[in-house]
């Protein structure tokens, strides 16, 4: 049914367009019939993006979908659209989230809704031409443009710090990306072309991979963020509105490892090998320093954001650990280096699920007590019993509990980083209990206790709308926790694929 | 000399504007105040059909005209079209600013048109005094159009200041040139290019004077243009004359810039391309870097644009840098972009000023998000254009000509230039945060006629389409160029 329309374009332009109208319906008329229409849009974009997933053909590691027509013929930039098993699972998830969003948005913001709605469905258009771009140009335009509306987003409807935070955010990711953008430039003048593809196959010398790997990892490491360039995340996960966190978190953070993919390992792959070493280690930092950060935070949403950097250790280290799985004489298995990189993308996934629906949840309590401080609760499981039983849940998936999607990420790349070394391993699983400790500290002098103050007393339990959001992703925790095989089998053909192209050195 | 070999039809558009500027002269005298309007309503016709002129003819081939002084090609044409469309665009956003402070008179019109005549001119001269004149002719007009608020102190000293310095400018720019007359024996510029070819082939003293001459025909330039180190009189010439001049003498006059450069740098002196590419990498590094950096220390949102020119002056440098065609026309987009960007920039400090109150503090747009939505919005387009963040079309005239100077394996310009850049985000990112973030002081919404609301939203519009669409104007710049 979808077969001959052209899929990727409606999935990039319906929701811009939809944000454009609901920008131009303005916030002097009802704000009902805006949100009305910002849900449909978004459903509308979500129902879209299940033909991507209906027409897949999982055999093959080509892109598919594609769209190409010349957009700027001097530079041979072209408006060039296709997914693979990397991009598709994302774009799905983009527009999932944004329905959540969408929602998690209802009457909690008062403040100019329609500006509101209208930046978080244009950025959903944008997110999702990140992910299907397949010219090197027409992924920067959309990189860079998607900083406006989170920048007005954290800028508008944020915290008390909000100028900072999101002054901060900008400018980090824009001092990353430009390096990025002079690195493609520079692989436009020698090899005369912009395609993605065309930069996957063109040969570079060692030293010219290595500053281009640099370059790319400017742009990427700050975008995952990958620690020492993490300071951003916190701030703007502080000061931003629930759903610009649960943005940020689910689904701009996974457009840095989807970068790494895309750009760095198979354009550079000579280099990525040698320097790998800087990555696992960065990785690593991240999963046990950042985890030890976490633990003593005093604002629950910087500590699920430290724990969102944590989480992400584990896509890098599930990217990079391959090389050495390769080297590694002991190594018996054949499939571990595949397993690492799909340890990763799940991991990707779920972090998308759980760390959206831990936001969320601070956003729930946020709404009705006003204040983040994990101190100025406690004993919340007698006033919200059914709240409660969500956040027990989505900790435990957090903390990366077997039968969770949290699990089943963690678990396949600790796997596989054994056949590379046994201390990345050990020091990857030692997630398992920081993860446990903070996450479930938290909740412990959150929800559990008697009641701290008649704040607490006089809170209600979820409503419909609350609850519909919860359970919608609980179910998606759940699913993807006991039957990972639908989104592993959809990639598994681009994972071989990728796996080949950087086994064969460019130089 | 036949009057045939003039060839006046080539110059059409110059002398109908000219007609018409002495036209407008005598009729304003005689109009009474409240008739003034008639004054501003033949000027805006008297452009619109100096634009269809222009287009009326557009010409591929070069052709001569007043005895090879004044040469019509693509690049002529080009410029000079976005020239009209752009003045023609600060004479409607100024009509209600100079209306609230009772200078709505008909000397800045005349004036006004003069100096576009003058840039006609400039970008049409193929012969050293041509050029001069031209220049020479939107100076002087831009000297009295500074002073034109003349009770104002600030405007004075502004004028008193670009006067001097401007002077000497012309004064270097003729310095220079007598010295290439003198050893090229010609003031026409495709002769000066022979003599300096044969010099540079032959590398004799002959040589040595010619970049002697190049030196000081390159400070003009820098002064004209406002390049880093002889930036210092645009930022009081930009804070201390009534916005509708700065509009006038930041938008318009880059694109004659641009022209002078090539006609004197690219034509005449080309054959010494080795020598002033290193002068213009300095300019265009400390232009970056000053202009950049300084930016962000102003309150003042007109010291603030003009230190942003300044920046984005480095950029155009650039792409001259890059000595090739494509370095030229990323160049000319750039300008051309440039152009349109602080054009739509000034439109909206003059839509926020009201009488008494010139707004031009950047605490002045404070909550504009709650007061215009709409202009607000314009305004971050601009900001994010000037900032070249996608999808505007800043970002593609920093891509041609970053890409330009790659393609000449100057990758380390590139990666200062960038590097600059992000330092400037700084700046342009300020305006936005303060007109969305901060709150309004004064929450009455703003006020203007339909034209300045029509002629703004296509402004904006325009760099956000040309931002979907860059190919059809970047063809064209290329195509003068091929």
């Amino acid at each position: 049914m979808f077969a001959d329309l052209p899929l990727l374009s409606l999935i990039v332009w319906l929701p811009i367009f939809g944000g454009v109208a609901v920008l131009l319906s303005g916030d002097k008329g009802d704000a009902n019939g805006v949100r009305v229409l910002s849900l449909v849009i978004s459903i509308a974009t979500f129902v879209l993006s299940l033909g991507l997933y209906t027409g897949f053909d999982s055999s093959t590691s080509a892109m598919q979908f594609v769209e190409k027509t010349p957009w700027i013929s001097s530079f041979g930039i072209n408006y060039h659209f296709g997914v693979d098993g990397f991009s598709m699972p994302l774009i799905i998830l983009t527009t999932f989230t944004t329905i959540l969003v969408v929602l998690a948005g209802w009457e909690v913001i008062k403040k100019k809704p329609a500006q509101y709605l209208a930046a978080f469905l244009i950025m959903e258009g944008l997110m999702v031409a990140v992910f299907a771009a397949l010219d090197a140009i027409f992924f920067y335009v959309f990189w860079e443009a998607m900083l406006v509306p989170m920048f007005i987003l954290i800028g508008v409807w944020g915290g008390e710090r909000r100028v900072y935070a999101t002054i901060k955010f900008f400018i980090y990711t824009f001092i990353g990306s430009v390096f990025m953008l002079v690195a493609l430039i520079y692989m436009y003048y020698k090899g005369g072309s912009f395609a993605i593809l065309d930069m996957h196959a063109m040969p570079l010398t060692f030293n010219e991979q290595v500053l281009i790997f640099l370059a790319f990892l400017a742009a990427f490491a700050v975008k995952v963020p990958m620690w020492p360039v993490h300071t951003w995340l916190p701030d703007a996960h502080v000061e931003a509105p629930t759903g610009g966190s649960v943005i940020l978190a689910a689904i701009m953070l996974k457009i840095g490892g989807y970068g790494f993919i895309r750009f760095s390992l198979p354009i550079t792959p000579d280099a990525a090998h040698s320097l790998d070493w800087l990555i696992i280690f960065m990785s690593l930092v991240a999963v046990v320093y950042i985890g030890f950060v976490a633990l003593v935070q005093k604002d629950m949403k910087k500590l699920v954001a430290y724990s969102s950097i944590a989480h992400m250790g584990f896509v890098t280290l599930g990217l990079f650990v391959v090389f050495q799985i390769w080297e590694n004489p002991a190594n018996v298995s054949g499939g571990a280096a595949a397993l690492a990189v799909e340890g990763a993308m799940i991991q990707m996934i779920s972090h998308g699920f759980i760390s959206g629906a831990m936001f969320l949840m601070i956003g729930v309590l946020y709404d009705r007590m006003h204040t983040r401080e994990i101190n100025a609760y406690g004993g919340v499981v007698h006033t919200m019993p059914i709240f409660a039983a969500f956040a027990v849940f989505f900790a435990m998936a957090n903390a990366g509990l077997p039968g969770t999607s949290g699990f089943v990420g963690e678990f396949m790349v600790i796997i596989a980083s054994f056949q590379a070394n046994f201390w990345y391993a050990f020091l990857g699983a030692l997630t398992l209990i920081l993860g446990a400790a903070y996450t479930l500290w938290m909740v412990k002098r959150v929800f559990y206790g008697e009641i701290v103050n008649d704040g607490v007393r006089a809170l209600k339990d979820l409503n419909s709308r609350e609850l519909t959001i919860m359970s919608i992703l609980a179910v998606a925790v759940l699913a993807l926790g006991l039957w990972p095989a639908p989104v592993v089998d959809v990639m598994h053909a681009s994972v071989e694929n990728f796996l080949q192209h950087i086994a064969v050195p460019k130089i | 000399m036949t009057f045939e070999s003039l060839n006046i039809a080539i110059a059409l558009p110059e002398v109908f504007l000219l007609t018409m500027a002495c036209l407008i002269l005598v009729v304003d005298v005689y109009l009474p105040a409240d008739k003034r309007n008639l004054t501003y309503v033949l000027t805006q016709l008297s452009l619109i059909i100096t634009l269809l002129l222009i287009i009326r003819n557009q010409t591929d081939t070069r052709l001569l005209a007043f005895n090879d002084l004044f040469v019509q090609d693509a690049m002529a044409d080009t410029l000079k079209m976005f020239i009209v469309i752009i003045s023609f665009g600060v004479f409607v956003y100024s009509r209600e600013y100079l209306q609230a402070r009772n200078i709505f008179k008909g000397e800045f019109y005349v004036l006004g048109l003069f100096s576009i005549v003058g840039m006609m001119l400039m970008v049409s001269a193929n012969n050293l005094l041509m050029l001069y004149l031209g220049l020479e002719l939107l100076s002087l007009c831009l000297y009295a159009l500074v002073a034109f608020n003349r009770d104002n102190s600030n405007a004075s000293e502004a004028a008193m200041k670009y006067f001097i310095l401007g002077a000497i400018a012309s004064g270097m720019l003729l310095y220079g040139m007598s010295i290439l007359y003198g050893l090229s024996g010609s003031l026409q510029l495709s002769e000066i290019a022979v003599a300096v070819s044969q010099a540079a082939e032959a590398d004799n003293a002959q040589n040595i004077g010619m970049v002697f001459g190049l030196v000081f025909v390159v400070v003009a330039l820098g002064f004209k243009l406002g390049a880093v180190p002889f930036h210092m009189w645009m930022p009081d010439v930009y804070h201390g004359s009534p916005t509708a001049v700065t509009a006038l003498i930041g938008t318009a006059p880059k694109l004659a810039g641009f022209a002078m450069i090539m006609r004197l740098m690219v034509e005449a002196l080309g054959g010494l391309q080795a020598d002033w590419q290193q002068m213009i990498i300095i300019l265009s590094v400390l232009s970056l870097a000053v202009g950049n950096i300084i930016a962000i220390a102003q309150s003042n949102i007109k010291r603030m644009l003009a230190y942003s020119t300044i920046s984005h002056v480095g950029f155009i440098l650039l792409g001259i840098i890059a000595g090739t065609s494509e370095g030229y026309s990323s160049a000319m987009f750039y300008t051309i972009s440039y152009a349109l960007m602080s054009l739509g920039g000034f439109g909206v400090i003059m839509l926020m000023a009201r009488q008494g109150f010139e707004a031009d503090n950047i605490s002045d747009l404070a909550g504009l998000n709650q007061r215009s939505p709409w202009f607000a919005f314009i305004m971050m387009i601009l900001m994010l254009s000037m900032a070249g963040i996608p999808p505007t079309v800043g970002f593609w005239a920093k891509l041609a000509v970053l890409t330009a100077v790659v393609d000449v394996d100057l990758v380390w310009m590139a990666i200062i230039a960038v590097f600059f850049s992000i330092i400037g985000i700084f700046y342009y990112l300020r305006i936005i945060k303060v007109m969305y973030f901060d709150d309004a002081v004064d929450t009455r919404p703003l006020e203007c006629g339909r034209d300045m609301q029509i002629a703004l939203s296509t402004n904006g519009l325009a760099i956000l389409a040309l931002g979907f669409y860059p190919a059809a104007l970047m063809s064209l710049c290329i195509s003068v160029f091929n």
